[in-house]
């Protein structure tokens, strides 16, 4: 139980996705104006790295590092394609059972196939030789890292819209310095372990 | 010049990924700690990339328009899997610092930017070309950041030591909050001097998904925004020159118009 919530933790905040590891900086950067829908890219993130790292764990643990087959230097080419899969699929199905959880993450739904950190997620996993519920437990805490990045990023960005910024600081650079204070604050959290 | 010389020529300068396009930051912010990390992550971003524009260039007539995304993505990821079994062979140091970020390339957009927007529609040769461009473009953003940083932050170039003994280094531009700090002050210079950017474009504009604006983009409509985005900057050139050539022409006319009244007028008086 301790382990499992030291993971949680250390997924989330100590080693926060965006603001240390640099994986899923797009949509980090892209869809954190509003802090409605950088929650709404953050559910729809939470939601797809936690079943992306269960089926690729599965997929890894089952078929590929089995001994009679060992593949496991097809790791990044398997599941490459089944998250661009999954994604599909997930949408496919919310679309037809769930309209009102479609109609909440679809637009983000697409943006996440491209999401660097969902492939990262699944590769650190087999990397630490995680098992299927561990992995999704690790995926879960990641995707809450990221959601707790981007919505107070998203918070910050709303405070200071219209703020008086140097001319030449408008526009991205601020938000990377913003980005920048942000990571500093997650460092600290790295006492926490 | 000749068209291979162009395709270098565009890659490292005109087009460089990483000061112009903006494209491929995750690798860019995460490896640049040192300067040979940053070179050692470009040229590998370069190997794969110029196998994959070869080869999707050669079967650019095989695959089918329908399924081109996930071909592709297939391609790159096979070399990229490729590349890391002959890191973890031969540069088995390299692969450790690097680590994840070598299976991570797959998702780098130039790569699939430049398969989707360039080898798909060129011969196999000018599309290597485009590649090695491109990819020595991306290997100098990457060790010039590197370099920055390493400076800054350990006081060293390429692990030799450079700044005189007093010099403290600031340790923070060696971890992760110094990399968004860069970044800041990059785009800022590219603010600051106007400069051909992806993030520096006057005005949103409607046609572009993103706005032509970097901060706005997510993912792989990136590769196809700055297709659009390039398209969209002719057409405005081209409209601006057309409008030109119409206020010449009413000009002109106007001129014409005059002289013709004058002419009557002094027919009239005759």
């Amino acid at each position: 139980m301790k382990e499992m919530i030291l993971l949680l933790v250390g997924a989330a905040l100590v080693n926060n996705v965006v603001l240390s590891q640099f994986l899923g900086l797009c949509p980090f950067l892209g869809v954190s104006k509003r802090t409605e829908t950088a929650a709404g890219m953050g559910g729809a993130v939470v939601f797809v790295i936690t079943i992306a790292s269960g089926i690729t764990a599965a997929i890894y643990n089952g078929i590929l590092s089995n001994s009679h087959i060992n593949l496991t230097y097809m790791r990044t080419i398997v599941f490459i394609v089944v998250i661009a899969a999954l994604v599909q699929f997930i949408e496919m199905v919310l679309k037809k059972y769930m309209p009102s959880l479609y109609n909440a993450l679809g637009v983000y739904l697409p943006l996440i196939t491209t999401n660097c950190a969902v492939l990262g997620v699944a590769i650190t996993n087999t990397d630490e030789g995680y098992g299927v519920l561990k992995s999704m437990w690790n995926g879960f805490g990641t995707a809450v890292g990221f959601t707790i990045a981007i919505i107070i990023m998203a918070g910050v960005r709303e405070r200071t819209e219209h703020n008086d910024v140097p001319e030449v600081f408008k526009g991205s650079p601020m938000v990377l310095v913003t980005a920048g204070l942000m990571a500093i604050a997650f460092c600290g959290f790295a006492g926490i372990l | 010049m000749n068209k291979c010389t162009e395709r270098i020529y565009n890659g490292i300068v005109k087009e460089n990924p990483t000061f112009v396009l903006m494209l491929g930051m995750c690798p860019t912010l995460a490896v640049t700690i040192s300067a040979i990390n940053g070179l050692g992550m470009g040229l590998t971003t370069t190997v794969v990339l110029v196998m994959s524009n070869m080869l999707i260039s050669l079967l650019r007539k095989v695959i089918p328009d329908k399924v081109r995304m996930p071909a592709f993505i297939v391609v790159v990821a096979s070399f990229v899997t490729i590349v890391q079994m002959l890191l973890k062979a031969y540069l088995p140091s390299l692969n450790q610092s690097l680590g994840i970020y070598i299976p991570l390339i797959v998702v780098n957009c130039i790569i699939l930017g430049r398969a989707e927007s360039y080898a798909s529609k060129n011969p196999v040769l000018p599309s290597i070309f485009d590649g090695i461009g491109m990819g020595l473009g991306f290997t100098a953003g990457l060790t010039a950041i590197g370099i920055f940083r390493e400076l800054l932050g350990a006081g060293t170039i390429f692990g030799l030591s450079v700044m005189p003994d007093a010099y403290v280094p600031m340790a923070i531009f060696v971890r992760a909050p110094g990399a968004f700090f860069v970044l800041a002050a990059l785009t800022c210079l590219q603010n600051k001097f106007k400069l051909p950017s992806a993030t520096n474009v006057p005005k949103a504009d409607g046609a572009i998904a993103c706005g032509g604006n970097c901060s706005n983009c997510s993912g792989s409509v990136c590769a196809a925004n700055h297709a659009t985005l390039a398209q969209e900057r002719e057409k405005i050139a081209a409209e601006a020159a057309a409008k030109k050539a119409a206020a010449a022409a009413a000009a002109k006319e106007a001129a014409a118009k005059k002289a013709a009244i004058a002419a009557q007028k002094e027919g009239d008086t005759k």
